[in-house]
């Protein structure tokens, strides 16, 4: 199939699109508003639903709903559009409905600025709103995975009946580049007997996150946690580069884990065994691969666009049985390859790293 | 002996017990709303989605598929619910404060976009479940948990009168202020309350009945006495009437 | 191959648009290729600028600060811009409005008055497509038959009319490095 060139949030939502997403709900916001503006047009052309809400709080509450009903639907924000979005996934993962949430991050706190940023990582893996909770979590790099993993959303929130989210940013949503989009079949979703259709022939359905007293509540939390414990068992992603005898391993994901490849690739051609471990699914973690890729190396470097977040993660995957250094960058300020590539050195030769 | 029923429950209610005070009108416009979906046959593709607030629980009651919402966030959930089985009919039940507080945004959106569900508004002026608290539309110098010196406009502002608000957004079709104090208010309310699900039914737009209700437990007064403070205090401030009636919606039967 | 490109200048000079042409072009022969632009309240009347990268091989980093080759179209791009050519790269400055002239030996650098060009043709907006063609035949990047493909698959419908005038530009830009190269 001939590949196409196509701007990153335009690449999401086609995919979404091709899943079946049957309903958007969203409010516009920078770096991902192409996004939104793909779903008004496509959405109208195929006659499906596009909504543009009245805020963030009411997207999140009108995918909720629709989710209700059983239809495949998502929406697509900006970190502080996420962060007004908590309430309604907190619900949303409690009424155990699926949905799908796109978070194009940039630059935090605050209003912060539109450039790319990857600040939100605690927030999308630990919880984020209130609760006991996870979501899925899964990180592209490229366009086309991207599109793979957009796709695949949609499918791992109908299996487990959850949220699932994107982790992009204002890069992977900005970037233009060639891209391949899968013809798909209709999908194949799992029967829905819980939604909200009308009680036509069969008991009344109820959907809430209320449950009074002590032992209704901890039945559905321990259901949760046994979902999200198949999840770790069955969802680990992760992608090696140039981990063949590697010393050096750098730990990024998404636009982080691409500059990291091109500054690997230079490490390499200097003569430096430099490798990348790049974990796919931020949640769940890849925690016993990345232990295992660090038994064998000397020196793990983890490379984010944040203040330190996924390092907490490489700590607890690794036991801190190696020593574990830290590059980042906040405010939106992307790091070039070269940046990274002078990391890499200093740890290789610290005399060569101070210059 | 031949029997002959006179009196039964509305097929869209349970048998479930309510939780609701003594001399509370919730349970009223429960029957109402139940009796309504009853007569118009639509109990099977009605979908009820509850507020967060005294009839949080009303998803036990009704007999039929009802979602349970976040606070204020119903109508924005019923958009969803509704836009992709426009075929359903799709009503919110909503206190003052999830509607005219923290969902002020939801419900003046919805009702503007012409969204085509119902809402029923139980308009108490306190909040109930919370213990008696102010709420957007608590009266001047009303006293509450949270006003014990009465509410002082100056300070905490003026009451919202939801229905007139509702009425000036050009996507209502049907907005109108009732009570359920006696047998011919409550008759005139279950009038409306069907006017409303018909205008929903004939893809109308947006409907809302707003009602007066009572809450004797927070108000501090008997049954008798809190319709009675209904009818004097409440109705004064937020009168009865006919705020937006469209014509198609005139011509409903 | 492995070329990294940044075309730089004012919002309204078209950079951003003469990236998604040579994007496209380097599509069409085979190349991996990104197109990276500045955006937010910087593209509305601020600078606007974008990263292009074509190359033979997946593309990791689509950001360089070392670029190979450099469109300056105004005077702030040829201040931010020309001391990070990469050593051996081309650095194409727009002198109708950049009065500067790089100091630089180890890179080369060549001058096209864009915007006079451009007005000789009778469209200042072509500025950019004379830059882009003075870019195609200095570097050889993509051919000038792919930049026509490009820019007729490209432009939009309302602009259908200017294909002809962009074609023009794109050759005048090359005449201008095929002087310098007779001396």
């Amino acid at each position: 199939m001939a590949k196409i060139l196509m701007k990153g949030n335009e690449a999401i939502a086609e995919a979404a699109i091709r899943a079946g997403c049957q309903a958007y709900f969203g409010y516009p916001i920078t770096p991902q508003t192409e996004l939104l503006e793909y779903m008004s047009r496509r959405m109208v052309e195929l006659g499906r639903v596009f909504l543009q809400a009245e805020s963030e709080l009411s997207a999140i509450n009108m995918v909720y709903g629709a989710a209700c009903a059983g239809a495949r639907v998502m929406t697509s924000t900006s970190s502080p559009g996420f962060s007004l979005m908590q309430e309604g996934i907190s619900y949303i993962v409690c009424s155990e409905v699926p949905a799908v949430v796109i978070n194009v991050m940039r630059g935090g706190p605050g209003l912060g600025n539109i450039q790319p940023a990857q600040g939100d990582y605690f927030q999308m893996t630990k919880g984020g709103g209130h609760g006991d909770y996870n979501v899925i979590v899964l990180a592209p790099t490229t366009l086309q995975e991207a599109i793979d993993l957009t796709i695949l959303a949609f499918d791992l929130a109908d299996k487990y009946r959850s949220l699932v989210t994107i982790i992009a940013d204002g890069m992977i949503g900005q970037i233009m580049e060639p891209v391949e989009l899968p013809e798909i079949e209709p999908p194949q979703r799992p029967e829905q007997p819980w939604a909200l259709t009308g009680a036509k022939g069969r008991e009344k359905n109820i959907i809430t996150s209320l449950y009074l007293g002590g032992l209704p509540l901890e039945k559905v939390n321990l259901r949760l946690q046994e979902t999200l414990e198949e999840i770790k068992g069955n969802e680990v992603r992760y992608a090696e580069y140039m981990l063949e005898g590697a010393e050096i391993v750098v730990v990024a994901y998404g636009t982080a884990g691409r500059i990291a490849q091109t500054a690997i690739k230079e490490a390499r051609e200097e003569g430096i065994p430099a490798g990348l471990f790049r974990p796919i699914t931020m949640f769940p973690f890849p925690y016993d691969r990345l232990d295992e890729v660090a038994k064998g190396v000397e020196h793990l470097l983890v490379f984010e666009l944040n203040a330190g977040q996924m390092l907490e993660d490489v700590h607890l995957a690794t036991r801190d049985r190696l020593p574990i250094h830290f590059y980042g960058k906040m405010g939106g300020v992307v790091p070039s390859p070269a940046e990274v590539l002078a990391e890499i050195e200093k740890i290789a030769s610290p005399q060569r790293g101070e210059r | 002996m031949e029997r002959k029923v006179v009196f039964a429950k509305p097929e869209a209610l349970t048998d479930a017990p309510t939780h609701y005070c003594p001399g509370c009108t919730h349970g009223v416009v429960h029957r109402l709303i139940a009796e309504v979906i009853d007569k118009l046959g639509i109990r099977e593709i009605t979908i009820g989605i509850a507020p967060v607030g005294c009839a949080v629980l009303a998803y036990n009651y009704f007999n039929l598929d009802v979602a349970e919402a976040a606070h204020g966030r119903a109508p924005a959930m019923a958009t969803g619910l509704k836009r992709v089985q426009p075929d359903k009919v799709v009503f919110t039940y909503q206190g003052d404060g999830d509607l005219a507080a923290i969902g002020t945004a939801e419900i003046v959106h919805a009702a503007s976009r012409g969204e085509n569900i119902t809402t029923i508004f139980i308009n108490n002026a306190v909040y109930g479940m919370t213990g008696g608290q102010m709420a957007p539309t608590t009266l001047p110098g009303q006293v509450t948990t949270s006003t014990p010196f009465g509410r002082d406009v100056k300070i905490a502002g003026y009451p919202l009168r939801v229905a007139e608000l509702i009425a000036t957004t050009s996507g209502a079709a049907y907005v109108v202020r009732r009570m359920v104090t006696k047998p011919a208010t409550i008759a005139s309310a279950k009038k409306a309350i069907k006017l409303a699900f018909q205008a929903q039914r004939a893809e109308l737009g947006f409907s809302l009945v707003e009602i007066l209700s009572s809450c004797p437990t927070n108000w501090g007064l008997n049954p008798r006495e809190a319709l009675e403070w209904v009818e004097e205090n409440m109705a004064a401030y937020y009168p009865l009437g006919d705020y937006k009636v469209i014509d198609e919606v005139k011509s409903l039967k | 191959m492995h070329e990294q490109i940044i075309i730089s200048g004012f919002g309204g000079q078209g950079a951003l648009f003469a990236g998604q042409v040579l994007t496209y072009a380097g599509l069409k022969e085979g190349r991996n290729v990104t197109w990276l632009p500045s955006y937010g309240p910087e593209m509305r009347g601020g600078t606007a600028r974008c990263t292009v990268t074509l190359s033979d091989e997946p593309i990791g980093s689509p950001i360089t600060d070392s670029p190979t080759v450099v469109i300056a179209m105004n005077p702030p791009s040829m201040e931010m811009f020309e001391p990070r050519v990469k050593p051996g790269g081309f650095l194409f400055v727009n002198s109708s409005i950049v009065s500067t002239d790089s100091t630089r030996k180890d890179i080369t650098t060549i001058q096209v008055p864009a915007n006079d060009i451009a007005e000789e043709l009778g469209n200042e907006r072509m500025a950019n497509m004379v830059l882009l063609g003075a870019l195609i035949r200095a570097t050889g990047v993509i051919s000038m038959k792919s930049a026509t493909v490009a820019l007729e698959e490209n432009l939009p419908e309302r602009r259908r009319h200017l294909l002809p005038l962009n074609e023009k530009a794109l050759r005048q830009g090359a005449e201008v490095v095929e002087k310098v190269a007779r001396g």
